[in-house]
């Protein structure tokens, strides 16, 4: 498949059908790769209609193809085995629809996080993904094609879960649309559900729908500090269990000698977030430091909730003093009455294979990730997710799921990601490679780039 | 999956339709040999071939669909499951899933040629978690009593069906079901966490692992709502939520739909999200108080049912400007309730409703479109001009927060030509869902009552694409087929793409250019 095709041309110049089908096809530069892998051509299809003629002039010359956004999580996951065509999303770039008062939004998939967060917020209106993803960059596509969320995730789940409606365009050229634009509906299977997180390899995502929510009127970050991993994990017990109905619950270990900081993220109207912070020091007692701002943290004084509009503007300043996706990430995802074992479990790993890492992420929801330094030894970190992949698969034991706990590379450096196997083991691999053969039968579309070596 | 799709393919609504499947079968259907295995597999009482006993299972809650099933197994383990799909897989012999039966799509509707697996007596409650907000439960299991077990941990399974006393998870996960409360706390399938199923070739596999964010394509996301038709789900994963501290009730009578309307959309519009806010008209008011006696303010036009949950401070907060909303938009009664007694009384006469019309009507079609919420007061007007126009009676009840309409259609079927005109009346109102973007289902699902209006809403190349899925998990079409899409096609005849040579090609019998 992919190289060596009947339809390759000599480098640098374009198959005629390729050109016949997009008006914005080129030969790639040194740029125009993927995780380190060369592509040929470049197209940036402007409308659904433009990357349906498109993929199926690719399909015709056989061609691999990887759709491409803004590139911010294009290092992540396995490197394509292939990839002839890049698919650019950048014309694909218009705001469809923001229907406000049905709180929904439709959006190509190549329209930035930061510009639609801007088109709603003028609404008062967000899409509730996790405030630092939606202000890193990156694009609506790729949002959807890898479902990445962060803190908010404990409140509103994943991007699979505001995903109402979704517009694709199979390998073949086909365009498929699931879902809608209202909020409850049933009819027909959702395979916005299957393309959520499923990083291309399906097809190509040229639009989606979400439901959206109220943006609070002011938003309030409360830090607790934690000796270990114990009365941390108990800590984020009482708070989950508390009346409080905390939007975020939120964990940072900078290291194991430093302390476990718990960030608690309350929002709604100033009276209620200030009442409820109130409530929350009571049921926490002197752990709770107001005010307290370890290592990037966004915590503000309790006595004066920030306007939510604030604290985006503080999660921006802070990104851009620091670089992003460096090292190796991993990320965990348990059963949150497991936390203190998954923590033990990852600092374990972390220390027989002399590496040093830093565990964020919510503790609420059960997903944290670790992050390796870059500096650090590529076989020490290999041999850190083998046997962090081994400590958790033992937390399972006894009972009737088959485990309880997942370790995934995100993303490392290609001295690591060599020698490391990013996904980790799948459940149910079978039936995930029966939906691709079905969706791409002649595997043309982001190959190898997914779990179970899809 | 075995990968002879090309030459030994079934028909998806019928099976036998095409001539080698039937050359490959080993034997017809359900016969002596047949039962006698179901037999050897569950104990001989869990297999009912009695055909007075087998016509009680002929429907599902949808009872305008009927159709008795050639045999009715009620396996107690998921490996049982297991061994009868098996045994319908070799034979190519159709099976449908069904819960308690309470579907009102018929998605549980049986078939002739096969096999009813019924999950009611596999309904133990596996496990609870508290820490992890986690219950693992048996699909027979009732949706309520997930509720009620984990209470003791200060917890509760939010999706309620009105139903919720008597349909079972499983069921829930084959509807994608939603509820009352689905306005904030969303449907089954945010809250189902890992499955274990047996696919329709009889292999038990989990799905997701209980995280919610297990490595791959999201298949339990796939498969909930799936209407039983990519397998049978024999253990779930359900998330637990803390039982909010305060909840309050507020019921508002407004004289018009219109002023009703209104105060919702300002409700929404204020960044209010309640649990809950449910519409009813003067007609389904009729009926609720005929057949409750739920005592709501007299002359009503409309009345609103908003519940808030959540903080007490926060709960009071929103009660007050709920409230004052209400009375902005000319609400001249509003009552609140404090208290679990007085909450039920309100919310009587809103889920006796459906059965209620029973009592100023003989006969009723629900209907379960959704409009965006901005629409709701242009289409309510054009169902009630549509009732106007050919004087079928049209009662209102409806999830007005998300714009979920459940329109009921009165009709007297001793009058000749009235139920099709009731029924034409019933699809005119999802045409109007469809032209304002809306959907022909909320949350009773397509089954076989719907799915001839899933064209309207779907291109043919969007139920192909939908077929994918199907074909992946259930390549020979046995596992509840003709339910859900109208004129499915064959897996592998999947137009321009090369799957792999053609066996005469393969066999050097033929070359192909």
């Amino acid at each position: 498949m992919g190289t060596g095709t009947p339809g390759a041309t000599p480098s640098g110049t374009v198959p005629a059908e390729l050109a016949a089908a997009c008006a914005d096809v080129r030969a790639a530069g040194h740029a125009d790769q993927i995780a380190g892998v060369p592509a040929r051509y470049v197209a940036a299809p402007g409308s659904t209609d433009e990357a349906s003629a498109l993929l199926r002039a690719a399909a015709g010359l056989g061609l691999t193809l990887v759709p491409r956004g803004s590139g911010r999580r294009q290092h992540w996951g396995n490197p394509p085995t292939s990839c002839d065509l890049i698919v650019d999303t950048g014309r694909l770039d218009k705001v469809v629809e923001h229907a406000a008062g049905d709180l929904i939004v439709t959006a190509q998939a190549g329209v930035p996080l930061p510009d639609l967060s801007q088109v709603l917020a003028a609404a008062r209106q967000h899409l509730a993904i996790g405030p630092r993803t939606m202000v890193e960059g990156g694009t609506v596509g790729g949002l959807v094609a890898t479902n990445a969320a962060d803190s908010w995730r404990y409140r509103y789940g994943a991007p699979r879960d505001l995903l109402i409606g979704i517009t694709v365009v199979r390998a073949d050229g086909v365009i498929a649309r699931s879902g809608g634009k209202v909020v409850k509906n049933v009819a027909g299977y959702d395979l916005g559900k299957l393309f959520a997180g499923s990083y291309g390899t399906l097809g190509l995502i040229t639009e989606a729908t979400f439901r959206l929510h109220p943006l609070p009127g002011a938003a309030l970050g409360l830090g607790v500090q934690q000796k270990d991993a114990e009365s941390a994990a108990a800590m984020v017990q009482t708070i989950q269990y508390s009346p409080v109905a905390p939007s975020s619950i939120d964990l940072r270990w900078p290291s194991p000698a430093a302390p476990i900081w718990l960030l608690v993220g309350l929002e709604g109207d100033r009276e209620s977030v200030l009442t409820r912070a109130a409530r929350l020091r009571a049921l926490v007692g002197p752990a709770l430091l107001p005010g307290a701002q370890p290592d990037g943290a966004n915590v503000h004084e309790p006595e004066s909730a920030a306007p939510a509009h604030r604290t985006e503007d503080q999660l921006r300043a802070d990104l851009q003093s620091r670089a992003l996706d460096e090292g190796t990430l991993v990320r965990v995802a348990f059963w949150v009455g497991r936390l203190a074992q998954v923590l033990t479990a990852i600092q374990g790993a972390a220390a027989t294979n002399g590496i040093d890492v830093a565990i964020e992420g919510s503790a609420g929801a059960g997903v944290l990730e670790a992050r390796a330094p870059a500096s650090s030894a590529p076989m020490a970190v290999a041999a850190f997710v083998t046997d962090l992949r081994a400590a958790l698969s033992g937390l399972g034991a006894g009972s009737v799921v088959p485990g309880v706990a997942s370790a995934v590379v995100v993303y490392a450096p290609d001295e690591v990601r060599n020698v490391t196997d990013m996904w980790g083991p799948v459940p149910s691999r079978d039936l995930m490679r029966a939906v691709k053969d079905q969706f791409d039968p002649e595997h043309r579309m982001a190959p190898g780039r997914f779990a179970g070596g899809i | 999956m075995d990968g002879n799709d090309v030459i030994g393919n079934d028909g998806l609504s019928t099976v036998g339709r095409s001539a080698p499947a039937s050359v490959i079968r080993d034997a017809a259907g359900v016969d002596a040999a047949f039962t006698a295995m179901m037999t050897e597999i569950c104990s001989p009482d869990s297999v009912i071939t009695d055909p007075q006993e087998l016509r009680t299972y002929e429907c599902d809650g949808l009872t305008a669909h009927r159709s008795t099933p050639g045999l009715v197994v009620l396996p107690q383990t998921a490996e049982q499951v297991a061994a009868i799909v098996r045994a319908c897989a070799a034979r190519r012999i159709p099976f449908v899933a069904r819960g308690s039966g309470t579907g009102l799509s018929g998605g549980a509707l049986p078939r002739t040629d096969g096999v009813l697996i019924v999950m009611s007596k596999m309904r133990s409650i596996i496990a609870i978690d508290p820490a992890s907000r986690r219950a693992i439960v048996e699909p027979g299991v009732t949706n309520l009593s997930v509720s009620k077990a984990a209470e003791q941990h200060g917890l509760f399974y939010a999706p309620d069906p009105s139903s919720q006393v008597v349909c079972s998870v499983g069921g829930n996960v084959a509807e994608n079901s939603g509820g009352a409360h689905c306005l904030k706390h969303g449907f089954t399938v945010h809250h189902v966490t890992g499955l274990q199923v047996v696919t329709p070739d009889g292999e038990l596999t989990w799905l997701g692992d209980g995280t919610g964010a297990a490595p791959g394509y999201d298949l339990v996301g796939a498969f909930t709502g799936s209407e039983g038709t990519l397998g049978i789900v024999t253990k779930i994963i359900v998330k637990l939520t803390p039982i909010p501290e305060a909840v309050t009730t507020l019921l508002a009578a407004f004289t018009t739909m219109g002023a009703g309307g209104a105060a919702v959309s300002a409700i929404i519009g204020s960044g209010i999200l309640p649990g809950a806010i449910e519409m009813m008209d003067a007609l389904a008011i009729e009926a609720a108080e005929a057949a409750v006696n739920c005592r709501y303010p007299e002359g009503a036009g409309a009345v609103l049912i908003v519940e808030l949950d959540g903080p007490t401070g926060d709960v009071e907060a929103q009660t007050a400007a709920v409230r004052e909303i209400c009375t902005a938009e000319g609400a001249y009664e509003i009552r609140a309730a404090q208290d679990a007694a007085e909450r039920a009384a309100i919310w009587t006469g809103r889920k006796s409703a459906f059965a209620a019309v029973g009592r100023i009507s003989p006969a009723y079609i629900v209907q379960d479109g959704v409009v965006p919420r901005t629409a709701l007061e242009s289409v309510l007007d054009r169902i009630s001009a549509l009732s106007a126009e050919t004087g079928i009676r049209v009662a209102n009840v409806f999830h007005a927060g998300d714009g979920n309409l459940h329109p009921l259609v009165l009709f007297d079927d001793r009058r000749p030509g009235e139920q099709e005109r009731a029924e034409q009346l019933s699809g005119t109102i999802l045409d109007l869902c469809i032209e304002h973007g809306g959907s022909i289902t909320g949350e009773h699902g397509v089954g076989v009552d719907k799915s001839r209006y899933m064209p309207k809403m779907f291109s043919a190349a969007d139920l192909d694409t939908m077929q994918l899925l199907r074909c992946a998990f259930d390549p020979h079409g046995i596992c509840n087929p003709g339910k859900v899409f109208p004129t499915p096609r064959l897996c592998g005849e999947v137009p321009g793409v090369r799957r792999a040579p053609h066996p005469l090609v393969a066999s050097g019998l033929i070359d192909q250019f």
